[in-house]
């Protein structure tokens, strides 16, 4: 077998035979999953500033409410097929965010709350909260230094 | 030793060792699929009453295993070993479901090549007079492996088109000197091939050249031609991997195009069943040996079948790690005729 390709030639063939995903179907469906979402938000976010609440605590609550439709959706098993059809469209909002703290959280409920759900519930989000939290400390201390 | 051994990974099965009884049971998505009425059972849910899905898991192997002794009529006492294996890490599936079992046991890991390396084994365990019976039973469960191998279930993600679904289910199978065929008459035993493939969702291309490898030796070493056999069909290589194996057997100057299958391919109707490139598991191969392609030679339809288990011998560390999936694929020929 080895005489007939070298690894190289192998994957690169493997490469350009493997059948690709939809790559344009698969744009238009995040792009109207996730807009969809997005608008939802907002409607969210103009209702509560009907409602007298202020600019920043209308943000807050509305946040809080995306992030309970996620985290609901999840545990009502329906999450996983939206992401199924939209792919980054539900995964880039914040709802995708509650997804992925949600699901590994009820995968790991048999290996009980504190190795399982308390150990596993960040094994998805764990990275982006390192690095965004990070960032915002460096960006935090660039600020205060460079007051711009 | 001389006359057993053939060429390099073959050995020539010189007493009439006989698959006497087989078993499988099936989750409801398997249940549903094309061969859904050659299994013994049909699971109603995946957690099957149990508390966890590698619960579920190990009580399917436990059952295929006490419905294969049911129906080959013998007695726990008369079988010499069990041959089993499993996904899960440290076979937990199958060390779980045999804890109370009390027959001598060998654990096996060959990823999903296990149903045709258990059956290898066994078959040599018969042929060098160390057992008159042995059973030879595997698993796989496709929540217990997403949740090891892969995401959580309920987390919103695509797969592509490249990717398999795992098998839930479990088959098996118990070899005998006595009986009255089908006939284990050869084993080639795979070596490890790795092309360099590094994606997990690409299995079947990681797996093809080792099939493609095997299938290749076991001509080479047995003399036989693919003429020879009704059907050669491999484990788990899913639409992709076929066509990619097909390939290399033929670049190698055989052409098995007209009695080639794939039990990935066959045991899930993708299109309607969205399973993209089709089944994987051990329990893959397993629930198509025990059912549908036992059925069919006891029936006649194919006398003659070259069976090759495919596995992919990654680990989550290793995938991590950037390393590359090995390959390994096992080959069992099970004809009706014993010469």
């Amino acid at each position: 077998m080895q005489k007939l390709f070298t690894n190289k030639e192998y994957v690169d063939y493997v490469e350009k035979k493997a059948p690709k995903s939809k790559m344009a179907r698969n744009v238009i469906r995040a792009f109207a999953v996730g807009g969809l979402i997005c608008v939802v938000g907002q409607f969210i976010n103009n209702v509560l500033t009907a409602q007298g609440f202020g600019k920043d605590m209308a943000g807050n609550l509305t946040v809080l409410i995306m992030v309970f439709i996620g985290a609901f959706l999840t545990g009502i098993n329906v999450y996983d097929d939206i992401g199924k059809f939209a792919g980054a469209g539900s995964i880039v909002p914040i709802t995708g965010f509650a997804n992925s703290i949600v699901s590994p959280a009820m995968e790991f409920k048999s290996e009980g709350y504190i190795t399982g759900v308390g150990a596993r519930m960040f094994f998805i989000a764990g990275p982006v909260l390192v690095y965004g939290i990070s960032a915002s400390v460096v960006v935090g201390i660039l600020h205060y230094l460079i007051k711009f | 030793m001389q006359g057993k051994r053939k060429g390099k990974q073959t050995v020539k099965i010189d007493i009439p060792i006989s698959i006497i009884s087989t078993a499988s049971i099936v989750g409801p998505k398997e249940g549903q699929g094309p061969l859904g009425t050659y299994y013994d059972m049909v699971i109603e849910d995946e957690m099957w009453g149990e508390k966890s899905w590698e619960k579920a898991e190990s009580k399917m192997l436990k059952e295929t295993f006490a419905k294969i002794v049911n129906k080959s009529g013998k007695s726990m006492d008369e079988i010499n070993y069990l041959l089993a294996g499993d996904l899960l890490n440290q076979c937990i599936a199958s060390n779980f479901a045999f804890r109370d079992a009390g027959i001598p046991i060998f654990g096996l890991y060959g990823a999903c090549s296990t149903m045709a390396e258990s059956a290898s084994i066994g078959t040599m365990l018969i042929n060098g007079g160390f057992a008159d019976n042995v059973v030879c039973i595997t698993s796989s469960h496709f929540c217990s492996a997403e949740k090891q191998f892969r995401f959580p279930l309920e987390l919103g993600s695509q797969r592509p088109p490249t990717a398999q679904w795992t098998v839930v289910g479990s088959g098996g199978i118990m070899l005998s000197n006595q009986g009255i065929g089908p006939y284990i008459t050869y084993v080639t035993t795979g070596k490890i091939i790795d092309m360099g493939i590094k994606d997990s969702n690409n299995m079947g291309a990681a797996m093809a050249p080792a099939a493609a490898d095997t299938i290749v030796t076991h001509f080479k070493d047995t003399g036989l031609s693919p003429s020879d056999y009704d059907l050669i069909i491999t484990g788990d290589l899913g639409s992709f991997g076929k066509e990619l194996c097909e390939e290399l057997v033929s670049k190698q100057g055989y052409d098995i195009k007209n009695n080639y299958a794939d039990c990935g391919m066959m045991v899930y109707d993708s299109e309607k069943q969205d399973t993209h490139s089709g089944g994987s598991g051990c329990g893959c191969s397993a629930v198509t040996l025990a059912g549908y392609l036992y059925q069919e030679m006891k029936k006649g339809r194919y006398n003659n079948v070259l069976f090759v288990g495919t596995g992919a011998l990654l680990s989550t560390t290793s995938a991590q790690q950037g390393e590359s999936i090995p390959g390994i694929a096992h080959g069992i020929a099970i004809q009706n005729k014993f010469e």
